[in-house]
């Protein structure tokens, strides 16, 4: 087990560019914040001979809300699904470079990614709540982890649940199967699920893709409530809602990371002509 | 394409679907109705006194002061036959030799028809075979039996270019002149009293065993060993199908192993039954040796082969059916494989396995050629549970081919042989029925 729980204050020194980034004078630090939590350096992701993600590196500070912009097909996913290693899926992925995470190497030859995916929350885009009621699939994860006290996973399940601003709407239902509620709140229960299992980190790969405005709005809200407790990274290609919820942005351009700025100077001031065409809509 | 085109092109393909769907259900009235009729047969009929004797005595069944009171009013009437009988006996002493053989032939016919209408005459000795102690037990078939008393059948083989014709004689007219030709429009018209028919249910087709091979009692040696064998079938083919069909979906590496597996499987599902059959007496029997000679065992061994391959096509199409979605939520939960398999993908998959699951019990139930030569015998007991191992067993599916085409009497047990097609008819529908209720419940379990 190397991905283990390390004193935040061992992990690597935070490097000044990437202070900058996500603590610009004008914003307040959050507290624990000021550690390096996710960091790629060269990190390339192939599928077979196609690359992907293009030797990448970035540093995410822990608890702050990190958006990752930019045009459809261009590796988002990708990257955000090599950091709890769901791409392990696919047969033909690999990578080269490197991917730490609390300074150990994601892809280690010793790394237990049962374990990194316990630490590493993901929601997805299409929300995928388990056909079983909304209990279970909160308790889903603790009882993985071997919770079997029926008292203990309810607490947890209602805690889950009210972290995730959804408690009110099924608090009276929680013995219903969970396929039965609206695609907002079955987007929300899905990060109940994930927080159940209290991860330290929380990707969200394009969560509201698939809903109204009204529930993108409550995501969003959640969001920013979950900010400071956890180290965010949303994928989104929605620029507004980048803007709206995240501390520092990441544009990609053909699998390649353009630029990582903090998300005001990304979308007031970008350095780079290509950021300024994808955020002023010239191409898309 | 115009309108009208389209419209019409629409119309004639609805005639079409429609006139097929009706020749279809025309094709399945024709099977069906004679089955069902017949087969209900079985168990509702009209049964004389003879079938209530025999119930008392083979099965210690019904109420044995009534029968005796019955069997009185009976032998009333008998008597007269019995006098009859008797009076011809004693006139044939008295008559010149040539005429006295010339009348015992066709006298000893008489009596063997009395006998398999009527049961033991007087002064017949005790009959060996069960079947011979009792006259009709169905009154259908005792009409039957009149008329070969009261006609003989002869045939018109005068003409040799055309295939020779069954006439009937009346046999009263060979004994014109004796004292017994009274006999006929006797028994004629006093058979009803004689036999007393009247409406009876017997449930002990179902439950009895048989008695004299199918001529009395019931079926259930053979519907309890359909079951042996197929549940047995299941024990062995659902887990190894299903663990076989998760190693498929979820473990195997591509490859040409894998895929020499897989075209192996969808061949093993097209091989004709029968060679299951030889192959199970081949390998269960002489090579494995699970049993001494035929076993249900053997037979259910055989027949788990047989529905294998159906039970891992299914499993694996009911996984492959399972969202990609749900794989994803429990492995991003820190989940393991092996759970993710146990907890979603398995109870998600489950209406598609259980389905094929039932449809192979199904099958395995109405399969005759595996069991042939490895658990089938055609006239048995019903045997314990703990006698799998050694014993061969009775089968719906077997025996009714088995009664259709080797029994020595078999166009004397029509009724048995449709009870036990419906049986078997029966116990398949429920099986898929359940199948279909099985899978709705789940699903509508999992869906909320
Ligand atoms: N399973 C896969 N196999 C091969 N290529 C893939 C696979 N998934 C994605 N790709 C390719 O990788 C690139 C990045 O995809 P993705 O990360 O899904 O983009 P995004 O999320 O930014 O829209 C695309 O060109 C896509 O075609
Ligand atoms: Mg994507």
């Amino acid at each position: 087990m190397t991905v283990d729980a390390k004193d935040v204050s061992e992990s690597a020194p935070v490097q000044k560019a990437t202070r900058d980034i996500y603590l610009p004078p004008e914003r307040k630090k959050i507290s624990g914040g000021d550690t390096t939590h996710i960091s790629a350096k060269e990190f390339s992701i192939y599928y077979g001979e196609f690359e992907a993600v293009k030797r990448v590196s970035a540093d995410i500070l822990s608890k702050y809300v990190t958006a990752i912009i930019g045009p459809s097909g261009c590796g988002k996913s990708t990257f955000l699904r090599s950091i709890n290693r769901m791409n392990d899926l696919i047969p033909s992925c690999h990578t080269t470079g490197a991917l730490l995470f609390d300074g150990e190497d994601v892809y280690g030859k010793f790394t237990d990614e049962v374990l990194l995916r316990k630490k590493v929350g993901m929601v997805f885009q299409k929300p995928n709540p388990f056909p079983k009621s909304i209990f279970d699939n909160i308790a889903y994860g603790p009882r993985l982890h071997g919770m079997n006290d029926k008292k203990k996973l309810m607490e947890i399940v209602e805690r889950s649940l009210r972290k995730a601003a959804i408690w009110d709407e099924v608090c009276d239902r929680l013995d219903k199967n969970a396929l039965g509620l609206s695609g907002g709140q079955q987007q929300r229960l899905c990060v109940a699920r994930t927080l159940a299992v209290e991860p330290e980190v929380l990707l969200l790969d394009e969560p509201t893709s698939a809903l109204d405005p009204k529930a993108t709005a409550k995501i969003e809200d959640l969001i920013q409530e979950l900010r400071g407790s956890y180290t965010i990274m949303i994928v989104t290609h929605n620029m507004q809602q980048a803007s709206r919820v995240s501390d520092s942005t990441m544009f990609f351009y053909e699998g390649v990371l353009v630029e990582h700025a903090s998300t005001a100077q990304l979308f007031t001031n970008p350095k780079d002509p290509m950021t300024e065409d994808y955020i002023t809509g010239r191409f898309s | 394409m115009n309108i009208g085109t389209r419209k019409i092109l629409d119309r004639s393909f609805t005639a079409v679907g429609i006139g097929s769907i009706i020749v279809m259900a025309i094709a399945l009235m024709i099977v069906v109705v004679p089955i069902v009729t017949n087969g209900i047969g079985a168990v509702f009929f009209t049964g004389t006194i003879e079938h209530r004797k025999m119930l008392l005595n083979e099965f210690r069944r019904g109420d044995s002061e009534n029968l005796s009171s019955e069997v009185a009013s009976s032998e009333r009437y008998r008597a007269n036959v019995y006098n009859m009988l008797t009076g011809f006996e004693a006139e044939l002493e008295t008559m010149a030799p040539e005429k006295k053989a010339e009348y015992k032939g066709k006298y000893s016919q008489v009596r063997s028809a009395l006998q398999a209408l009527l049961g033991p005459l007087p002064g017949d000795s005790a009959p060996m075979l069960t079947r011979s102690k009792y006259g009709q037990t169905r009154w259908e078939k005792a009409e039957e039996k009149l008329h070969d008393l009261l006609y003989e059948s002869k045939w018109d083989n005068s003409n040799p270019d055309v295939m020779s014709k069954e006439y009937f004689v009346n046999r009263a007219i060979g004994f014109e002149g004796t004292s017994l030709v009274k006999l006929f429009p006797y028994v004629k018209d006093n058979l009803e009293k004689m036999l007393l028919p009247e409406f009876t249910v017997y449930w002990g087709f179902i439950t009895d065993s048989s008695v004299d091979s199918h001529f009395f009692g019931g079926i259930w040696p053979e519907i309890q060993g359909t079951f042996f064998l197929a549940i047995g079938a299941m024990l062995f083919a659902f887990p190894l199908g299903v663990v076989a069909a998760v190693y498929f979906t979820e473990y195997a590496k591509p490859g040409f192993l894998n895929s020499m597996l897989r075209s192996a499987n969808s061949t093993l599902a097209g091989v004709p039954s029968i060679v299951f059959g030889m192959f199970g007496l081949a390998f269960f029997i002489n090579t494995l040796k699970v049993s001494e000679s035929k076993s249900v065992i053997a037979g259910a061994l055989t027949l788990a082969i047989m529905i294998l391959p159906t039970i891992i096509r299914s499993a694996e199409e009911a996984i492959l059916a399972v969202p990609k979605t749900y794989r994803e939520a429990s492995l991003s939960l820190g989940s393991t494989k092996w759970n993710t398999i146990m907890t979603v993908i398995l109870p998600a998959a489950l209406p598609g396995i259980l389905t094929g699951g039932v449809i192979s019990l199904g099958r395995a139930a109405g399969e005759t050629a595996p069991i042939i030569f490895t658990a089938a015998v055609s006239v048995g007991s019903a045997i314990g549970l703990a006698d799998v191992f050694s014993s061969p067993t009775p089968a719906l599916s077997w025996n009714i081919y088995n009664l259709a085409s080797e029994h020595e009497a078999a166009s004397q047990i029509r009724h048995v042989q449709y009870g036990m097609v419906l049986a078997l008819v029966s116990i398949v529908l429920l099986l898929n029925l359940s199948a279909i209720v099985v899978r709705a419940r789940v699903s509508k379990k999992l869906k909320g």
